[in-house]
């Protein structure tokens, strides 16, 4: 049991099941990203868990108690919603303070509250202002404080940055971080930007078409993605997915691609049971990091493949290189150092890390277990 | 004819722009004329509006008429003037525009936010309200004060007022909150607010534009209303719009005519003043919703 379960829990609108069997636990202090692409039902499923959508069957249960059928308000809950949701005829200070006002809390400690959460996200000047004066930024930390004040089990996140700019967004989302490491909170965080479940999340849960498609770390999720959809929604640029064909050589298991030209190169795999997969077609995927020039190339990786191909497009982005080629008639990036010396037209010598590789099962599009 | 300022689409010379002040200000005293016989008639004796000339600026001014319309004109059978229908009127307004907007209020916040199976059907029966006519419902609704024990009472008539007012006070508040955001509902929710707090602590704290709107439509409408007046109201409960009918339409004696106008003038006036205390929230409240920002 932990301390937030989501036990084969399903939720449908008449007869259209949104979401299948979801079963998740967490353990107290984690913080887990729940991402996936619009229409996935990570929202509908953090609804659920706040008791603003009721569940269709399963369960819900936090610290063991079953949330089915309680009410928002008892579930000891706070959340931090896409548009804020600040109260407009309320100044800052009196938002803060409404969820402990309607709890009955007395005022002297509702200002104590108050003041403490003003002084940990800093808006303690704003406190009399109304949400209609603030800057984007400062709402999303009223809105917090908000959640905060409560001081509750569960913490739920309803893409909370996503209305705000670039910068500003990278530095909220450290902030967060940063909140959730001094304070030890458990988190519930809905975003459909794969950065943000990488950098904040202790644990990820990749969502799509109702269905959990993975739960794991985000190391776990990145590494060994269970199957092709996982791959490509996390990371950027994209996960490469390549049409390949095993070849045993020697005992070997081999990717058999088409290069440029139309001719053949051959990757050994570091997965000794593809061998059963001799003479069948699979799908390779590999990073666009574990391509690169041999200089360059993981040092502790015991199996670095050489790969000749001509270069289509360099794309210089400061930090890096990326270039690309044609591989089994697709697309195929790599990421080089932005000082690598290649240039578009050019035959070059790639090294692949070949220990990353992934091999896809091309019918099920799972990947296939070592 | 001066060179065209480059920022401005349409072109205007200072003769046509001239020309256009020209017609507008005959246009305005045009629309001014009959507000200018009433202001000008009511504070002159009778005799220079009955020697002809109701045109001419008076030359006795008088207060005389107006403190007759108000205090002791023959309304009826008692020379009462206009005074105690005032009050009538104001008795039955208030509630009546309290109460409906107040209703209006709490079914488009229901309507909206607490959504349930056949509400837009429902919505849509309750705009019927709107498109009833008066006369069909004026046997039924008499029965039914009557079963009520109200027929004759201004509470009675304001009750008729209330049930006429709720289709469209719902129209507006509805349309309002429609574009209300729900999140904020729902954030009021987990902070542990129940149905009343949150439409007393959050929706009508923000619902001044529509609730001026609300308020002006339902007080202009209720205070001019006469079909109900006259055929609801007891003897002691006539709104003023029935007792000026009766002071205009006396048929003996005099005809007084600058008491009539005062009289006109004085149950015009509180939609006047409505109009122009709240009368720039009225656009404004319309407009809420339909334009982003």
């Amino acid at each position: 049991m932990g301390f937030l379960d989501i036990d084969n829990t399903t939720k449908s609108y008449g007869s259209v099941e949104v979401l299948h069997k979801v079963d998740i636990s967490i353990e107290e202090g984690e913080f887990l990203v729940l991402v996936g692409p619009s229409g996935c039902g990570k929202s509908t499923l953090l609804n659920m868990i706040a008791g603003l959508e009721e569940i269709t069957s399963g369960e819900i249960r936090i610290k063991d108690n079953v949330m089915n059928g309680v009410h928002p308000s008892k579930r000891n809950i706070a959340m931090v919603f896409q548009s804020y949701a600040l109260y407009p005829n309320m100044t800052v200070g009196q938002n803060i303070t409404f969820g402990l006002e309607m709890h009955g809390v007395a005022k002297p400690e509702r200002e104590k509250a108050m003041q403490d959460v003003a002084r940990l996200l800093q808006i303690e000047q704003l406190l009399d202002r109304k949400p209609g004066q603030l800057s984007g930024g400062q709402r999303q930390r009223v809105a917090m404080g908000r959640a905060l004040v409560r001081n509750p089990d569960v913490f739920l996140f309803d893409e909370p940055l996503s209305n705000l700019d670039a910068k500003l967004r990278v530095d909220m989302r450290t902030e967060i971080k940063k909140l959730h490491q001094s304070l030890g909170t458990t988190i519930v965080y809905v975003t459909h930007d794969q950065i943000e479940a990488l950098t904040l999340s202790t644990r990820i849960a990749v969502m799509n078409g109702g269905y959990v498609q993975q739960l794991g770390t985000p190391q776990e999720i990145y590494d060994k993605p269970e199957n092709i959809f996982v791959a490509t929604f996390m990371g950027s640029p994209a996960m490469n997915v390549v049409p390949a064909v095993v070849r045993v050589d020697g005992g070997v298991p081999q990717a058999e691609i088409v290069l440029f030209d139309g001719s053949k190169a051959r990757l050994p795999f570091s997965q000794p049971n593809l061998t059963a997969w001799d003479g069948r077609d699979i799908l390779l995927g590999i990073r666009p990091e574990a391509i690169t020039d041999h200089d360059s190339a993981d040092r502790k990786s015991g199996n670095i493949a050489s790969l000749s191909n001509r270069i289509v497009v360099t794309e210089p982005a400061g930090s890096d290189m990326f270039v690309s080629m044609q591989l089994g008639g697709k697309d195929v990036i790599a990421r080089m150092r932005s000082d690598a010396d290649v240039r578009a037209g050019q035959d070059f010598e790639f090294a692949v890390n070949m220990e990353k590789a992934i091999a896809f099962d091309p019918e099920t599009e799972a990947r296939i277990q070592p | 004819m001066s060179v065209a300022s480059q920022d401005t689409a349409i072109r205007t010379g200072r003769v046509t722009r001239k020309l256009i002040y020209l017609v507008l200000v005959l246009f305005a005293l045009f629309y001014m004329l009959p507000l200018y016989v009433m202001l000008v008639n009511s504070v002159k004796p009778l005799s220079e509006i009955t020697g002809g000339g109701m045109m001419n600026l008076p030359q006795a001014f008088t207060l005389e008429p107006w403190a007759k319309a108000w205090s002791s004109a023959q309304i009826g059978v008692e020379p009462t003037g206009l005074a105690p229908y005032f009050w009538n009127s104001i008795k039955m307004v208030v509630p009546a525009v309290a109460v409906s907007t107040v209703l209006g209020a709490l079914n488009g916040y229901v309507l909206t936010k607490w959504r349930f199976k056949y509400d837009t059907i429902l919505f849509g029966l309750m705009l019927f309200a709107c498109f009833i006519p008066f006369q069909i419902v004026l046997i039924p609704m008499a029965r039914m004060l009557g079963l009520m024990g109200l027929a004759g009472t201004t509470w009675g008539l304001a009750l008729v007022h209330v049930v006429y007012g709720i289709g469209f006070t719902t129209l507006y508040f509805r349309n309002y909150y429609a574009v209300f955001p729900t999140e904020l509902i729902r954030a009021a929710q987990i902070d542990g607010a129940g149905f009343f707090q949150i439409f007393w602590r959050i929706l009508l704290p923000s619902s001044g534009p529509i609730a001026v709107v609300s308020v002006i439509w339902q007080f202009t409408n209720i205070w001019n209303d006469f079909l109900f007046g006259a055929s609801f109201a007891g003897a002691d409960s006539q709104p003023m719009t029935v007792a000026l009918n009766n002071l205009v339409q006396a048929s003996h004696g005099v005809k007084e005519y600058n008491v009539h106008f005062a009289g006109a003038i004085l149950a015009a006036m509180p939609t006047l003043l409505v109009y122009i205390v709240a009368g720039r929230y009225f656009v404004r409240g319309l407009m809420a919703g339909s334009v982003k920002g």
